[in-house]
């Protein structure tokens, strides 16, 4: 009787999680997105802890609220430039759930078959997802370089370890009993995790962010086929499905293949290359840079990583707020993979408050960049590189980058003429419009803004 | 506990749905789609409360349920409520001040 509302339960969690989804698809319905799927979430565990299987509440109500006392704090104090660590952080935490999840019914039931099999997948791809996600965080926490580290034969390496893992998985499914085996499995993919980000650099990590969150979902989804709990296999294939799907919008936005993301070390090679020759750059001041904004009718915004590293997207703000006043539109160009995470920079802009009706896509806006008076880069380098499109020799070649050079001018927010995180040069700085505004974002927009409204109250 | 292939009936279809839903999510909420997936996924929780309380569980599984749930209830609580936190600064111009 109570098994059998258990399984309604169930089902409507499911059906839950469906509309959640569908309702994340525009900003107008996502909201309540969120609370249907608050709502499964809830049915589900009330649906569990009514199943006769569990007998004991007392760990459980103890551990529901230590993960609540960490979880609000994690949700409310983490300030929205930290959200791709935080994204990492929660996968490292899912995926352990999942792995351990596994160990516990490995070591309690003696599984074997196609349950065993489950398992199997379950703890590779848990394990090697909990520490792949927190070399990640590490990464994007600036705890360990974000550079991409080499060393020879990294790629036989990397993969002979995945291999001998797989290979203690087969073995384990086939002779369960010998639990000695175990313990090696668990070390070999949770080494293979550590390894696995160790040669991504920054500017990949949108698309293996996105890779780890697939991870994450389907560990879940071959519990669910290891517990013979339907819930468990829609919920977590919905979760790989939307992972899968994110990193390979990003790998297309970069015009690399999957093996080329994870084996391809990008960022390595050009420091070589990035010796090009000194070229004459013309450079402006922000009071230069405030007249053309003045007297321009449409500027596109193009936003980067280092946008978000200056922290300058509130100064942007400000920016946007002076020039719509004077008449001039203003509309931001997002590259899918600008910033650390899949739509990072939507969050911040948003954030700062900027309407979304002013975020256009790569594909939307660069038909307009021709009839834009300015395009602005602020904190974005690889995204912007025309070499992308006509240098064949360019590792980059192929890439879909924004057209800002089609723009009449173009201006440039950088630090340096440093190359940027792939360290390739960018041909767009030596054009003839191209003004370079060198200095921190943060500061050069103040100064912008500054300049603008003295010429409002002049 | 054994093979059920309605298991994979439903992991195909589910799998489908899942294409589809995604696919028509405007890239401008990607983020928030990632960290709502991230809490959905966390119905690990139900494996793992499974394990916590089942009857008789020795201290081994105890230990790993606890930490599993624990785990899960972290990504189940923050990722809900990022999700919303993030989503209510997606603002269209008419909801500013002028």
């Amino acid at each position: 009787m109570t098994e059998n509302a258990v399984q309604f339960l169930y089902v409507a969690a499911a059906a839950s999680f469906v509309l959640s989804l569908k309702w994340m698809s525009a900003p107008a319905t996502a909201r309540r997105g969120v609370l249907v799927g608050e709502i499964g979430m809830l049915l589900a565990i009330v649906g569990t802890l009514l199943r006769h299987e569990v007998v004991s509440y007392q760990g459980i109500l103890i551990a529901f609220f230590l993960g609540s006392a960490i979880g609000v704090p994690l949700a409310y104090l983490m300030p929205m430039t930290a959200v791709p660590q935080r994204t990492a952080l929660s996968h490292a935490f899912g995926a352990l759930a999942a792995a351990l999840v596994g160990t516990a019914e490995y070591y309690r039931h003696s599984p074997h078959g196609f349950v065993m099999v489950a398992l199997a997948i379950e703890m590779l791809l848990g394990f090697l997802t909990f520490t792949g996600s927190l070399m990640a965080f590490g990464k994007l926490q600036e705890l360990l370089p974000g550079r991409p580290i080499t060393y020879r034969n990294q790629n036989l390496i990397n993969l002979s370890i995945l291999g001998l893992a797989i290979l203690f998985g087969v073995m384990l499914v086939l002779h369960p009993e010998r639990t000695w085996m175990f313990p090696i499995f668990a070390a070999l993919a949770l080494l293979f995790g550590v390894l696995l980000i160790v040669p991504i650099g920054g500017a990949d990590m949108p698309t293996v962010i996105a890779l780890l969150n697939s991870y994450a979902g389907l560990s879940a989804a071959a519990m669910g086929f290891a517990l013979d709990n339907k819930l468990l296999v829609i919920a977590g294939t919905l979760d790989g499905s939307s992972g899968f799907i994110l990193s390979v919008i990003m790998c297309r936005a970069m015009n690399r293949s999957f093996a080329n993301v994870l084996f391809g070390a990008f960022g390595q090679v050009q420091a070589s290359t990035a010796q090009a020759a000194q070229r004459p750059v013309r450079s402006a001041t922000a009071e230069d840079a405030a007249e053309i904004l003045d007297s321009a009718r449409l500027v596109i915004v193009a936003p980067g990583y280092g946008m978000a590293v200056a922290q300058a997207q509130h100064k942007l703000r400000e920016l946007y707020d002076l020039l719509t006043k004077r008449g001039v539109e203003v509309r931001f160009a997002i590259h899918p993979v600008a910033g650390r995470m899949p739509g990072h920079m939507n969050v911040l802009l948003a954030e700062a408050d900027i309407p979304y009706d002013k975020l256009f896509e790569m594909d939307d806006i660069n038909s307009e960049f021709a009839q834009a008076d300015v395009a602005l880069v602020v904190g974005a380098n690889d995204v912007t590189n025309p070499a992308a499109r006509n240098d064949p020799s360019s590792p980059i070649y192929g890439m879909p980058i924004l057209d800002v050079d089609k723009a009449r001018t173009v201006m440039v927010i950088k630090r340096s003429l440093s190359p940027g995180f792939a360290g390739i040069d960018n041909p767009l700085y030596y054009e003839e419009k191209t003004l370079m505004l060198f200095g921190d974002a943060k500061t050069f927009l103040g100064g912008i803004v500054k300049e603008l409204g003295a010429v409002v109250h002049a | 506990m054994g093979f059920d292939e309605a298991t994979l009936f439903v992991f195909m279809l589910a799998a489908f749905l899942g294409f589809e839903l995604i696919r028509r999510v405007s890239p401008l909420l990607h983020t928030p789609l990632m960290s709502l997936t991230n809490a959905i996924s966390a119905i690990a929780v139900v494996g793992a409360v499974l394990i916590l309380g089942a009857k008789g569980a020795p201290p081994l599984s105890r230990a790993l349920g606890f930490v599993a749930v624990t785990a899960s209830t972290i990504n189940v609580v923050s990722g809900f409520l990022i999700t919303d936190r993030m989503l209510k600064m997606f603002k269209k111009r008419e909801a500013q001040k002028p």
